[in-house]
C-alpha cells in the first residue's frame, strides 16, 4: 500500500501546495509516500520531499515532456502509480493538478474527487470537499480501485515528517505517447508586464465593485490609488459590465493578492472574491451595508457610501 | 464554418448565500434563483465569436430536467442557433454521466449528419466543481482536450488556443475536431437584445434521453460550515469616518508625505 503525490515545482522547489498535498498524503495511514515529478527533480525538490517524508522520488525525463501536455503528464503519473502500486494518488488542487488527475481518471475509468479538505474513511473513500467555489463543504463516497483526489488550497499547512524520507530518485521509464501530445503547448507568450503584475506585487491594493455605480465612478478610487502609490483591483460585476478591464479583476477567476493593505470599496465580500484577497495583511472596507460579508471580514470598516467616504479620505490626507 | 458544441450546466445562483434545502443533500436555488455559471457563459460567448463570421451554427447542451431548457434558451439569447436537452435528473448522475450523455447526444447529432468542430464546457461546474466532464468527455469522442483555456481562433480545421498558465499565456494548436474546457476572462460577455429574447423563445431545442445508467455523484450530505466571529472594528459612519480611517493609514505605514 502506498500514496503517490504529483508534486509541481516552482522556481526549482516543490510548489507550497505541493508541500501542503504531501503532508496531508502522509495523514491518512495509507502507506509508504511517494512523489511524482515530471522532469528532472532538482537538488532542492528532492530536498523538499525528503523532508516531507517521501521515500521515493519518481521522475520522468524526455524531450517530449518539455512543454506541458496534461495526457503525457497523466501517463507519468500512471506510471508512478504503478511504480509504487499506489491505491491512493493525490494532486494540489491547482490547474494542472486538476487537469493532470482528471486525464487519469478518464483513462483508468476511475472516480476522482477534486478539491478534497478531510479524508474520513480510506475504505470506502468518504471524503469532506469543498463545493459551490468553496462556499459548502460536500461530504462524498467516491470509492475507487485506485483513489483519486486533488486538496483544496489551504488546507492543511505543509509540515516536515517528524523523520525526514529516504527520497530516493527514481527514473521513470515512460515512452510518451505521441497521442497524448496531441494538445500540447506550442509556446508561451510572457505576460504583458503592466498588467496583472501591477496589482499581484502592490503594497496597497484599493478595491472597488458594484458600489462604484458605473464607469465613471472610479475617479476617487483611481486617485486613492496613486496617493497611496498602489493599484486598482475589482470585483467580478464590474469587470463582466465592461466598468474596468479583466486584468484588474480580484479572486478565484482574477487574480490573487497579498498586499499590506486592501482596501475594499463597495464590494460585497463574496466567496469567489475573497478567494483573491484573503491574504491581504489588513483589510478596510467601505460599505453602506453593515452586514456585507467584506465588512464582518475586515479589520476595520467605515459605513458609508463609497463616493462620500473616499473624497473625504483624500481630502484628509491633503 | 465552424460548428460549435457548449455545453451549460442549471446551477443555482452561487454568487449570493448558499441555503440549503432541509434535507441538507442540496442547494436551494429558490432564493437565490438559477443561472448558468460564469465559465460557461463565457464559453457561449466564444462560441458564437467563432460561428457568427463563419457562417457556422452555435447549439447549446445541457443535462437535466425541463427547467435547464431556460438555461439553454438563454444561450439561444446571446447568439446561439439550436438547443439539446438531455432529459435526466442532474442530482443523481456524477462527471463520468455526464460526460457519457453528452458523449452520446454529440455521436447522436453526428449520426444525422451534423458534426461539431469543437465542444466547449466550462473549466468547472459552480455548484459541483468537479474539474473533469470535459476531459471524461475528450476520451469518449477520443478528441484532444485543452483545458481552462480564455480564447480560441480557428483557421481551416486547426484551432489556437490560449490560457494562462504559471509561467505565462500558454498557447495551444490543435486538430479539429477538439475538446476544450473554458475559464472566464477572454472575452466580454454577451447580453440577449430584444430580437434576441425573442427568437430564444421560439427556437427549437431537442430533447432526447440518455441510454446510460448512472454511477452517480456519491454525494452524502452537503454542509455550509459557520463563518469565523467577525473582528471587525468599525471606524465610523460616513465621510465623518474620514480621519480614523487615515490614522489606520498611517499606523499601517502606508502612507508616503
Ligand atoms: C465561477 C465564478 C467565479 C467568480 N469569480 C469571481 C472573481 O474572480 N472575482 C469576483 O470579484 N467575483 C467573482 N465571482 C462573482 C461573485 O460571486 C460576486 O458576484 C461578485 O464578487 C460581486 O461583486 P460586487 O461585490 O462588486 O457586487 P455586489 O455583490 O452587488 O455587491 C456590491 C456591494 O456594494 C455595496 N454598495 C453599494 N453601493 C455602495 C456605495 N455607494 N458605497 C459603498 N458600498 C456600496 C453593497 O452594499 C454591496 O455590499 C465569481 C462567480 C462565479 C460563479
Ligand atoms: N448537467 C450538465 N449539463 C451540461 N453540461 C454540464 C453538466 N454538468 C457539467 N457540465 C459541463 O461540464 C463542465 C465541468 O463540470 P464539472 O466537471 O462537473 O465541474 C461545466 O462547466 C459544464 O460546461
Amino acid at each position: 500500500m502506498s500514496v503517490v503525490v504529483l508534486v509541481e515545482v516552482e522556481e526549482g522547489r516543490a510548489s507550497l501546495v505541493s508541500r501542503e498535498t504531501l503532508t496531508f498524503a502522509r495523514s491518512l495511514g495509507a502507506g509508504d509516500l511517494h512523489a511524482v515529478v515530471v522532469g528532472e527533480a532538482g537538488e532542492a525538490v528532492v530536498a523538499d520531499c525528503r523532508e516531507m517524508g517521501v521515500v521515493v522520488v519518481h521522475e520522468a525525463v524526455d524531450p517530449a515532456l518539455e512543454r506541458y501536455a496534461a495526457a503525457a503528464w497523466a501517463a507519468v503519473v500512471e506510471a508512478a502509480g504503478r511504480a509504487a502500486r499506489a491505491n491512493v494518488v493525490l494532486a494540489p488542487g491547482t490547474g494542472r493538478g486538476m487537469e493532470v488527475l482528471a486525464h487519469v481518471a478518464a483513462r483508468r475509468n476511475l472516480r476522482m474527487a477534486a478539491n478534497v479538505v478531510a479524508v474520513e474513511s480510506l475504505d470506502p473513500l468518504v471524503v469532506q470537499r469543498q463545493v459551490v467555489g468553496g462556499a459548502a463543504l460536500e461530504r462524498a463516497t467516491v470509492d475507487s480501485r485506485v483513489r483519486l483526489m486533488t486538496m483544496a488550497g489551504h488546507a492543511v499547512d505543509p509540515k516536515p515528517a517528524d523523520a525526514a524520507g529516504e527520497a530516493t530518485v527514481s527514473r521513470l521509464a515512460v515512452a510518451v505517447d505521441p497521442r497524448d501530445l496531441r494538445a500540447q503547448v506550442a509556446r508561451v507568450e510572457k505576460r504583458e508586464q503592466a498588467d496583472t503584475s501591477g496589482l499581484t506585487g502592490a503594497r496597497v491594493v484599493v478595491g472597488a465593485g458594484r458600489g462604484a455605480g458605473g464607469p465613471d465612478g472610479f475617479s476617487a478610487v483611481d486617485a486613492l490609488a496613486t496617493r497611496l502609490g498602489g493599484a486598482v483591483g475589482v470585483s467580478r460585476v464590474v469587470t463582466s459590465l465592461g466598468w474596468r478591464p479583466h486584468h484588474e479583476q480580484v479572486g478565484q477567476t482574477g487574480s490573487r493578492i497579498a498586499p499590506d493593505l486592501y482596501l475594499a470599496c463597495g464590494i460585497s465580500g463574496s466567496i469567489q472574491h475573497w478567494a483573491g484577497c484573503a491574504s491581504s495583511r489588513t483589510i478596510i472596507a467601505v460599505n453602506t451595508d453593515p452586514d456585507a460579508p467584506m465588512v464582518t471580514k475586515a479589520d476595520y470598516a467605515v459605513i458609508g457610501d463609497m463616493h462620500e467616504v473616499l473624497p473625504a479620505v483624500l481630502e484628509e490626507l491633503g | 464554418m465552424t460548428n460549435v458544441l457548449v455545453c451549460v450546466k442549471r446551477v443555482p445562483d452561487p454568487t449570493g448565500e448558499v441555503v440549503l434545502t432541509p434535507d441538507g443533500l442540496r442547494v436551494d436555488g429558490r432564493f437565490a434563483g438559477y443561472t448558468t455559471s460564469a465559465h460557461e457563459e463565457a464559453a457561449v460567448a466564444l462560441a458564437v465569436q467563432l460561428a457568427e463570421p463563419s457562417g457556422g451554427t452555435v447549439t447549446v447542451l445541457s443535462v437535466g430536467s425541463e427547467d435547464s431548457i431556460e438555461q439553454i434558451r438563454s444561450g439561444i439569447a446571446v447568439g446561439a442557433t439550436d438547443g439539446i436537452l438531455v432529459e435526466a435528473d442532474a442530482d443523481l448522475l456524477g462527471p463520468a454521466d455526464v460526460a457519457s450523455a453528452i458523449a452520446e447526444a454529440v455521436q447522436g447529432r453526428e449520426a444525422a449528419g451534423t458534426g461539431y468542430d469543437l465542444v466547449l464546457l466550462g473549466n468547472d461546474a459552480a455548484d459541483t466543481g468537479d474539474f473533469q466532464v470535459g476531459i471524461r468527455l475528450s476520451y469518449l469522442l477520443d478528441r484532444p482536450v485543452v483545458a481552462g483555456i480564455q480564447t480560441v481562433e480557428v483557421e481551416g480545421d486547426r484551432a489556437t488556443l490560449r490560457g494562462e498558465g504559471p509561467e505565462g499565456t500558454e498557447v495551444y494548436e490543435v486538430d479539429l475536431p477538439a475538446v476544450a474546457t473554458v475559464l472566464e476572462g477572454g472575452v466580454a460577455p454577451r447580453y440577449p437584445s430584444v430580437m434576441g429574447r425573442m427568437r430564444a423563445k421560439k427556437a427549437e431545442v431537442e430533447t432526447v434521453a440518455w441510454s446510460g445508467t448512472a454511477s452517480g455523484s456519491g454525494r452524502d450530505a452537503l454542509t455550509v460550515p459557520e463563518p469565523p466571529p467577525s473582528e471587525v472594528t468599525v471606524l465610523g459612519e460616513g465621510p465623518s469616518a474620514a480621519p480614523a480611517l487615515v490614522a489606520v493609514l498611517r499606523e499601517l505605514k502606508v502612507v508616503h508625505g
